[in-house]
């Protein structure tokens, strides 16, 4: 920033500042404000220090030794190879389509008067269009999905319900299909799997489920707690880990992340471990301090041994279509390779994703459906879209 | 915050203010692009749908006929409708006369209910309360630790124990009876509203400590759904408000406006940032004012009137007047703002600024350098920059990690703003004449709309900003003319 703007703000605050004053000091002749005045007390007194966050490059986590840091605290270091038998026949992975039948019942029936009643006519172009946006899937994504439905419906002759809403549902699985949803995992290499988003979005909770599947697989997974931010983050991470039964690397609250997630890459390679689940502090993606600091630690990550084959954007289905600039910046700052869809069990529809992937073409890779530690699944993209009308 | 509605708006407005009568097609134009708008900004269908007929009905109606400026008239009554949808009235606290006053949350999952219930016992104590934190969440893996640890940097005591979640509120309140807290805080896990057993723990939870407040908390991000949630909430727990979190993202917000619409529970509070005290009541009408790019003058002054000390302040702003501001006034006001909360939340809050200006990423980081360039100066330095020369600057710049260049950049500024400010002073008072008369001037509408809409005392605020004196420097009368060319000649100053 232009330091000349800091001026700019400070001279007009100043100015501010001499104008609430004036008056303040006008009014108190006339009445009191005991509320008001007990509130400026308040919070003169209540100043507590507060964690703030490190800005990103004052350490070069490159030089940081394992030993520095609190690298694998021998405490949370949980259960060893040996409770990793092959459990994967016990998983049962829940259908996308049962779990989504749960959630959906109650809702179902909302373009029932679609089918079979004849000719569409515009009232039934507009529900159509209001069933699009109401799932969140966008005005200008639904305005041109339905425009181009209008046109090859018009070419084909097709003037019946049923007949248009299987062609848009058809347009829609077409944008979709074809991805590849693939978590890589390359062999014989410490694999980093970096999970970013917003606030509050599931991404701990994600890598808790997600380290049981891996382990299920016969794969042997480590988790690296690198949201030092969040009061009580990596503690939420520990729980998770135990109950899966996977190692866990953290550092301290308000410590550099990177270097967390670097120690987490180390103690994998010692330890045989071929994937790092790491987690990293939910930021909001237009504060650019925090942006620089995730694309930071995706630099880090990269560093021998690590081998970045995964970064997931996480996002929560309840998502409006801020979802899509989540998308974009994410993607910028840290070249996202697929995205991880959560709480898709309730009454959202995560309809954002659709823009998300036919816009950017970003893949959804895994969908969370519920709070169980096996609710997280594949994502399957024609259940998803048929879900999106239901 | 709400800055691409802002945005979009500016623009539907702007082609409005250039025409001078109106016919139906264009307010149809216009209409369309409103919903377009507000469909992008997660503002609920149904209320899109009820926003724009009755915007509608009122453009096309005698009151813009008869107006001598059609297109203000007709933004006039968009904000007003927004404020209506916003909800009109800024809530206000009122405690039990039997303490504890009991205060319960819910929403989703990560919708930022246990950082909320943190600032919020925040917020209690700068009330002059004594609060208690319950940690009734006792699904999410390391909540109630979340709670404690928050609970720790508020210094506000935490209950909880490991039983059930209506045992453990019920306790609390009893422990909070007994231990003389007058405000108790209830965490509760978060739940999908479609989940009936949850929902019916929840409902168990507010039998047991009858809330006095129940609140929703509801991120700023949420989409169409938002609604549904809040109406599903609403039907167990008669919910008394919404707290909307995460305000401080480029989320458009649209849920706030869609929840009071359709719900008909006030926005009480919203957070606006990552720090414990980045939360406020919630002003619908200044929210309005800041979703049409008007600013929000109202909260930077309460802001203010929090941070600075009254003498203090008027003596900067009288010196800033007369020339005498030296740097280390400048320091003083620079460490006082700090305190204000982050440069970009404050920036955003001035009216009238460019798009170009609200959109600079700001770093509070800058802030520090020109601190510690200032504070590397001599006393005499600082009375009098004149004085630096090349080595002086060059100990300066060793002296506060910075280089000469930066060090004599920072002088030059501080000397222009000086003129700078001396001007605006005489700006603010030939615009504010003209700003009465209603002309041009956002600033008079500004007050008059706030007291049309808000609680006594903030109406009583606003018309204070519109009688605004002559005396200090005029920025709140400057509008986007005035800074844009301020701008400009900052920009050919700095190269």
């Amino acid at each position: 920033m232009e330091p000349i703007l800091i001026i700019i703000i400070v001279a007009a605050v100043v100015a501010v500042a001499g104008l609430a004053f004036f008056f303040s000091r006008r009014s108190r002749r006339v009445e009191i404000e005991p509320q008001e005045r007990a509130q400026v007390g308040g919070r003169q007194s209540g100043d507590t220090a507060l964690l703030e966050r490190e800005a990103p490059g004052d350490k070069a986590p490159g030089e940081t030794t394992p030993g520095e840091t609190v690298d694998a605290d021998p405490d949370v270091v949980l259960a060893e190879e040996s409770t990793v038998p092959a459990v994967a026949d016990e998983v049962i992975k829940p259908s996308f389509f049962d779990r989504l039948g749960k959630a959906r019942s109650a809702f179902t029936g909302y373009l029932g008067g679609l089918v079979g009643a004849g000719a569409l006519d515009d009232e039934a172009w507009e529900d159509l269009e209001e069933a699009l946006i109401r799932a969140d899937v966008g005005v200008q994504t639904a305005m041109s999905l339905l425009e181009d439905v209008r046109s090859q419906a018009k070419e084909e002759g097709k003037d019946q319900g049923e007949e248009i809403l299987g062609l848009l549902k058809t347009r829609m699985k077409a944008e979709i299909t074809g991805k590849d949803r693939e978590l890589i995992i390359d062999e014989g290499k410490t694999n980093v799997w970096l999970f970013v988003g917003v606030n509050g979005v599931g991404k701990t909770t994600t890598i808790g489920k997600l380290g049981k599947r891996l382990v299920a697989e016969g794969h042997k997974p480590l988790m690296a707690a690198g949201d030092t931010f969040r009061a009580a983050a990596a503690e939420q991470l520990t729980m998770w880990a135990e109950r899966s039964s996977v190692d866990i690397v953290r550092g301290n609250e308000g410590g550099d992340p990177a270097s967390v997630i670097f120690d987490g890459i180390k103690a994998a390679e010692a330890r045989g471990c071929d994937v790092v689940l790491a987690d990293t502090a939910g930021r909001l993606q237009n504060k650019s301090n925090l942006m620089d600091e995730l694309s930071k630690v995706r630099r880090v990550a990269a560093k021998e041994p690590g081998h970045v084959s995964e970064v997931l954007l996480v996002i929560d289905a309840t998502t409006g279509q801020n979802g899509m600039t989540q998308a974009k910046v994410f993607a910028e700052a840290v070249e996202v390779t697929g995205v991880v869809l959560t709480k898709l069990d309730g009454s959202a529809k995560g309809g954002i994703v659709f823009a998300i992937e036919s816009e950017l073409g970003l893949p959804v890779k895994l969908v969370g459906l519920g709070e169980g530690v096996d609710d997280l699944v594949d994502f399957d993209p024609d259940a998803f879209v048929n879900a999106l009308f239901e | 915050m709400f800055q691409s509605l802002t945005d979009k708006f500016d623009g539907i407005f702007s082609k409005l203010r250039n025409k001078g009568v109106l016919t139906e097609a264009d307010i149809d134009a216009a209409l369309k692009e409103i919903r377009i708008a507000l469909l992008e900004a997660d503002v609920n269908i149904t209320v899109v749908k009820s926003l724009r007929d009755r915007i509608k009905v009122r453009a096309l109606g005698e009151e813009v006929h008869k107006a001598l400026n059609p297109a203000q008239q007709v933004i006039k009554i968009v904000n007003e409708e927004l404020t209506e949808s916003l909800g009109g009235e800024t809530i206000s606290i009122t405690y039990n006369s039997k303490p504890p006053t009991v205060v319960m949350m819910a929403g989703l999952q990560g919708s930022g209910k246990t950082t909320t219930t943190g600032k919020l016992a925040k917020w209690f104590k700068s009330q002059g309360r004594n609060p208690l934190l319950v940690g009734a969440d006792l699904q999410r893996p390391a909540a109630v630790e979340q709670l404690r640890t928050l609970g720790r940097q508020v210094g506000v005591p935490v209950f909880s124990e490991n039983s059930d979640p209506v045992t453990v509120a019920s306790k609390a309140v009893e422990e909070a009876r007994s231990t003389g807290r007058d405000v108790v805080i209830v965490d509760t896990a978060g739940r999908l509203a479609i989940d009936d057993e949850l929902m019916e723990q929840v409902r168990q939870i507010s039998e047991a400590v009858s809330p006095d407040y129940t609140f929703l908390v509801v991120d700023a991000m949420t989409g169409q759904d938002a609604v549904t949630v809040a109406e599903s909430f609403n039907d167990k727990l008669n919910l008394d408000g919404v707290i909307l979190t995460k305000l401080d993202g480029d989320a458009r917000g649209g849920a706030a406006l869609s929840v009071k619409e359709i719900v008909g529970k006030p926005i009480a509070f919203a957070g606006t940032g990552e720090k414990l005290d980045e939360f406020e009541l919630f002003h619908p009408d200044r929210m309005a004012s800041r979703i049409l790019g008007m600013g929000d003058m109202l909260t930077l002054i309460e802001k203010a009137e929090q941070t600075f000390e009254q003498d203090e302040a008027e003596a900067a702003a009288q010196s800033l007047m007369d020339g005498t501001f030296t740097l280390d006034d400048f320091l003083e006001q620079m460490q006082q703002l700090k305190k204000m909360g982050s440069l970009g939340g404050l920036i955003k809050m001035l009216p009238g600024l460019p798009k170009e200006m609200r959109d600079v990423d700001i770093d509070d980081g800058e802030l520090a350098r020109v601190e510690a360039i200032i504070k590397s100066m001599t006393t005499i330095e600082r009375a009098e920059p004149s004085l630096i020369d090349a080595s002086r600057r060059a100990r300066i710049a060793t002296g506060s990690g910075t280089n000469p260049s930066q060090v004599s950049m920072l002088v030059k500024q501080f000397s222009e703003m000086q003129k700078m400010m001396k001007r605006m002073g005489g700006m603010g008072t030939k615009k504010a004449s003209k700003a009465r008369r209603g002309k041009k001037g956002k600033k008079a509408k500004k007050g008059g709309r706030v007291t049309a809409k808000s609680t006594a005392r903030v109406s009583e605020k606003g018309t204070k900003v519109r009688k605004a004196p002559l005396m200090l420097p005029g920025l709140d009368r400057m509008d986007a003319d005035d800074f844009e060319k301020l701008a400009s000649e900052l920009e050919e100053l700095s190269e």
